[in-house]
């Protein structure tokens, strides 16, 4: 069985908001020195979802587990993380021309690598980015690819050629299933992921690493990167936020308490 | 594909034959867009048990009202709409498709656009038309960043975040047309099959619609805190959520999760206890009208965001508050 894991390399979600700048002129984020890209984190649970899948399988199965991702040649540290995870490879498209996209251009893109790859049997995906927020790319590849797709998965199972995935509901659980070949998009609920083990990390070196180029996905130039987009990003910018907090104070909880509960009363809230 | 201009088209969810407030939200900004481009504000609503849904949406801002009353259609089911909401909008040709950034809206969105093979803002706060074309306003980077933009392809598709508009007041005495359509669903064609579906049932006030809304992170120590905010919130007609990282840890149902990936609450009075203030938190609960949080850290970040603050162990706090509450209302 192959699955392919698609990941995106960010900068470390868990920036300070007072270390958070934005170049308004080149309308992107300003890195900060220091901290390196990360895997963005449903990503990496989604390549956690992968190596569970290889763990039930059994030690005989056949389980490949490619990485795909879009990612500049700056860093190639949160690839490196995914294999020393357990991932078997990793197919990169990391000529600039793929750069700054958008997830219309990035799904093409990664649908067109994994149709390359070819016999792909199952697609993971996080939910969203953690930088962009936008949850569209996942989708975006089964949609193009024409396979079905289940979002939000907390638990992914194979048997037989048939996916059960438990999703996320706000009010509960769904159980999906469909025929394999499928997409799907994992939630922070699958829960914890493994770290890597040393026997892992120093085999992870000598895994392989291909770079493919747009002609190697049977695409020219203009299908790739900024000059394919469908958008147009106007702006970036942080809000204003012009809120001045209030302390309450006072010698005992119950005095606090007493404060709030009288600026409650106030308002009307009680 | 020629440029679309018939208005905007908005998907109204419809939750136990009632449209859900963000359905009616979005309907007030499509009438302020075609206010300001021209064209009409279809409604589209799928489900059971749609008799006068027409009618509601209608009153709320819609010219034109397309209902697919189906059983099939009875609980949401992306892959099902697909077909008949990707037909509805070749018809109507709307410039603009409003979704709601809801958990079934975020999956149904990004499967639409490439569909219809434009591309979708997802978490949208705003929307302007300038220079005749529509400008999406949505958050990034957790929250901490709003991003402009356009697209270069009709119709514009767009989720929208609850909240972010205000639902005009309805006025039964607006007219408008209602249309019934017949679904080209072929059941056999759906590749994924729901064999499952458990709920919890919400238990006390609707998280959405509360006034006040207390909020529960990992400075409560432990699901035993939560006991506590349930009291107050019992006291005051509120409803609890919580942070990500509570859920995580089963400290409280899931279905507490406010935030990016969870609800998204506006209430009077939000109150943040022991939750840090990261920005994915914030974004399901920076539209209330007032913060007061209580951290024992005074330089926590959500002291940032709110009106009121309290430096303090909530575990002492919460309890007083409690107390003074029932002394008030007694």
């Amino acid at each position: 069985m192959k699955i392919v894991v698609c990941v995106k390399q960010i900068q470390n979600p868990e920036i300070p908001s007072a270390q958070f700048r934005i170049d308004e002129q080149a309308k992107t984020l300003i890195p900060v020195s220091g901290l390196q890209p990360v895997l963005s984190p449903f990503d990496e649970q989604a390549v956690e979802a992968a190596l569970r899948i290889r763990d039930s399988a059994g030690e005989d199965a056949d389980v490949e587990i490619i990485i795909v991702t879009i990612a500049s040649k700056a860093s190639r540290a949160p690839i490196k993380a995914a294999l020393a995870l357990g991932a078997d490879n990793a197919v990169l498209l990391s000529d600039s021309v793929f750069d700054g996209s958008g997830g219309y251009v990035t799904a093409r893109n990664l649908a067109e690598t994994i149709r390359t790859i070819g016999d792909v049997d199952l697609i993971l995906a996080g939910r969203q980015a953690a930088d962009g927020d936008a949850g569209v790319v996942g989708l975006g590849v089964a949609e193009i690819l024409d396979i079905p797709a289940i979002t939000f998965a907390r638990d992914v199972q194979i048997n037989d050629g048939v996916i059960t995935v438990q999703r996320v509901l706000q009010d509960g659980i769904e159980t999906v299933e469909a025929d394999l070949p499928a997409l799907v998009t994992i939630s922070n609920e699958l829960g914890k992921v493994r770290h890597a083990s040393m026997r892992e990390t120093m085999r992870a070196a000598k895994k392989p690493v291909e770079e493919w180029m747009p002609d190697d996905i049977g695409l020219d130039e203009t299908q790739v990167g900024s000059s394919a987009m469908r958008y147009k990003l106007e702006r970036l910018y942080v809000p204003v936020n012009d809120i001045e907090c209030e302390f309450i104070g006072g010698d005992t909880p119950a005095d606090i308490a007493a404060t709030l509960a009288q600026h409650m009363r106030e308002a009307k809230l009680i | 594909m020629t440029d679309n201009n018939n208005g905007v088209l908005v998907v109204v969810e419809v939750l136990e034959s009632q449209p859900i407030d963000l359905g009616l939200e979005m309907l007030a900004l499509a009438r302020r867009l075609t206010d300001s481009m021209g064209g009409t504000v279809t409604a589209v609503a799928f489900g059971t048990g749609l008799e006068s849904t027409g009618e509601t949406l209608i009153a709320h801002g819609a010219d034109q009202v397309l209902i697919n009353d189906n059983s099939i259609f009875a609980n949401f089911h992306a892959e099902a709409w697909l077909p008949d909401l990707s037909k509805m909008i070749a018809e109507v040709a709307p410039a603009i498709v409003l979704i709601g950034h809801s958990e079934s809206g975020t999956d149904l969105a990004p499967r639409l656009a490439f569909r219809l093979d434009v591309d979708v803002a997802t978490g949208c706060e705003s929307i302007e038309i300038m220079n005749g074309r529509p400008h999406m306003t949505r958050s990034c980077f957790g929250g901490l960043a709003r991003e402009v933009v356009t697209f270069t392809k009709t119709p514009a598709l767009a989720t929208v975040r609850s909240k972010s508009q205000q639902a005009l007041p309805p006025m039964m005495e607006r007219a408008g047309e209602i249309k019934h359509v017949d679904s080209i669903l072929d059941e056999n064609s759906m590749r994924t099959r729901v064999v499952n579906r458990e709920t919890e049932k919400a238990d006390g006030v609707k998280m959405e619609s509360a006034k006040i809304v207390i909020g529960g992170g990992l400075g409560l120590g432990g699901p035993e805190g939560f006991k506590t905010l349930n009291e107050i919130a019992e006291l005051v007609d509120g409803a609890v959520g919580a942070s990500r990282a509570a859920c995580d840890l089963d400290w409280c149902p899931r279905s507490y999760q406010i935030g990016l990936s969870g609800r998204t609450v506006a209430p009077e009075l939000y109150i943040a206890v022991g939750i840090s203030g990261a920005s994915h938190h914030m974004a399901g609960c920076g539209n209330s009208k007032t913060i007061v949080s209580v951290n024992s850290d005074p330089n926590a970040e959500i002291f940032k965001s709110s009106r009121f603050g309290i430096v303090g162990n909530s575990q002492e706090i919460m309890p007083a508050l409690a107390e003074e509450i029932r002394k008030l209302k007694a």
